[in-house]
């Protein structure tokens, strides 16, 4: 098993994220001690609503980013919207409001490639459901890092379009039902 | 673990370009300039970071090629659109008390909000009574802010987000439709002075009542963002007022306790006295 090595998730979903991130995030035990970054691609212009929905149903700790901030163990990460998150190598938080990536800002594969800078072999990428492509190059990043890509299921996935992209942007991905993404992930604090 | 070869690359490019040109990015994010150094080095048909490295030494056509990577950001007009409201309704009350205004817009880029707060001040009956200094490191930016001219596929948001922030007029009051483009009258520059000004190497600017500078430290490593607060507390008047991006906050800064939160929800903060 190679569970305990994992020292970060980043996870970036799209249309149908809301219900695949409910099969997971509330699995997490409290004293989960991983960090966990989320890119959800949301309008511009709606302040964040995704924290105080995910606060309310998650054990672990839910907030979103901010700039500078000192990355935390067991804590779950959302992006801004209107802002790319990064993660820096000294394990701290960068938001930018460089242009939008793949029509998206935040952007998932901003995440991702930062995240595979900062922890390498130490990070697990998850596309879930979404209907563009943003994620696929940043997933495929993160196993040439040596980190480990998963992807869901395209099959079951609400939108099937990028996990199918992301299967087809790195080929190494393994390939699981929500559910079973969620059992993986929530083990993964188990050293 | 050794580091991968990309990152001694940037950092070896930031630092030729700060001793060749005094460009001083070397305290930026690191991520989100790497990230801009990657995708330029890949659109200017760079074999890699260290082959840009050469051009930008050897071949003095690179820099503002690059520079354009580096420094220039795509905003809106009325960007936030809350935030200009709250200038307009809380921040201009304060501002008329003065006989003469100084408005400083540190990182101006293009000039999207430059031209924003010009409207904004016309639109207050403050315009004559104020000089506006619009400064960023990028020439080429701050050529287009001078000139004034956006595609016009832009112009929608910019009126619905003048729109959202008060306006009292219409935003087509102020440009002229031309081939595509809208070209922003001229006598909103009339109260404007452009200047190439660094926050990172250049000293205090002038004795500002406001000073708007948004999502230009959010790029800056914690020590260069102290340094850049540190000039804005130093270039404000006493109860002068500071404009910050929506996700900027002077929480952790070491100046946090010279400025007093004037609306916290929009990041506009204000001078103490020293």
């Amino acid at each position: 098993m190679t569970v305990g090595t994992t020292k970060a998730i980043v996870i970036g979903a799209s249309a149908g994220a809301v219900e695949a991130l409910l099969t997971i995030l509330p699995k997490f035990p409290k004293d989960y001690p991983i960090p966990v970054f989320v890119v959800v691609h949301v309008p511009p212009d709606r302040s964040n609503i995704l924290v105080p929905l995910f606060e309310a149903r998650c054990k672990i700790a839910v907030k979103e980013a901010e700039d500078k901030e000192p990355v935390v163990g067991g804590v779950v990460y959302f992006a801004p919207s209107d802002y790319h998150m990064l993660v820096e190598e000294d394990f701290t938080i960068s938001l930018s409001s460089d242009e939008p990536v793949n029509h998206s800002r935040p952007a998932i594969d901003v995440l991702f490639e930062s995240a595979a800078d900062a922890y390498g072999a130490g990070l697990v990428g998850v596309v879930l459901t979404g209907a563009n492509q943003d994620g696929a190059a940043g997933l495929a990043t993160i196993a040439e890092a040596g980190g480990t890509a998963i992807v869901e299921d395209p099959t079951g996935a609400y939108s099937a379009q990028m996990p199918t992209f992301a299967l087809a942007a790195c080929p190494a991905a393994m390939t699981m039902p929500i559910e079973q993404i969620a059992s993986d992930l929530s083990v993964r604090g188990n050293a | 673990m050794r580091p991968n070869i990309e990152d001694i690359e940037v950092e070896l490019l930031l630092e030729a370009l700060y001793q060749r040109y005094h460009y001083d990015f070397r305290h930026y994010a690191k991520a989100s300039i790497k990230r801009r150094l990657v995708q330029a080095c890949t659109q200017l048909h760079f074999s890699s970071i260290s082959a840009m490295q050469n051009a930008l030494l050897h071949d003095a056509s690179t820099l503002p090629r690059l520079l354009n990577y580096l420094t220039v950001q795509v905003s809106e007009m009325f960007r936030d659109p809350s935030y200009f409201r709250a200038i307009r309704e809380k921040v201009v009350p304060h501002l008329r008390t003065y006989p003469s205004l100084k408005v400083w817009i540190a990182g101006c880029s293009t000039g999207e909000e430059l031209y924003s707060f010009a409207i904004l001040f016309r639109e207050e009956g403050l315009e004559d009574r104020t000089i506006f200094y619009a400064t960023d490191i990028n020439p080429t930016a701050l050529h287009d802010a001078e000139a004034g001219v956006f595609t016009l596929d832009r112009i929608q948001k910019f009126t619905e987000n003048h729109q959202k922030s008060g306006g009292r007029s219409s935003l087509s009051d102020y440009y002229t439709a031309n081939y595509g483009r809208a070209v922003f009258d001229k006598s909103l520059r009339e109260q404007v002075v452009f200047s190439d000004h660094s926050l990172v190497t250049d000293a205090v600017f002038a004795e500002m009542h406001l000073i708007s500078c948004r999502n230009v430290m959010i790029y800056f490593d914690r020590p260069l963002q102290d340094r850049a607060l540190g000039l804005f507390h130093e270039s404000l008047l006493r109860k002068g007022f500071l404009g910050l991006g929506s996700k900027e906050n002077l929480r952790f800064s070491a100046h946090a306790n010279d400025f007093a939160e004037f609306d916290r929800a929009e990041k506009i903060y204000q001078r103490l006295a020293a």
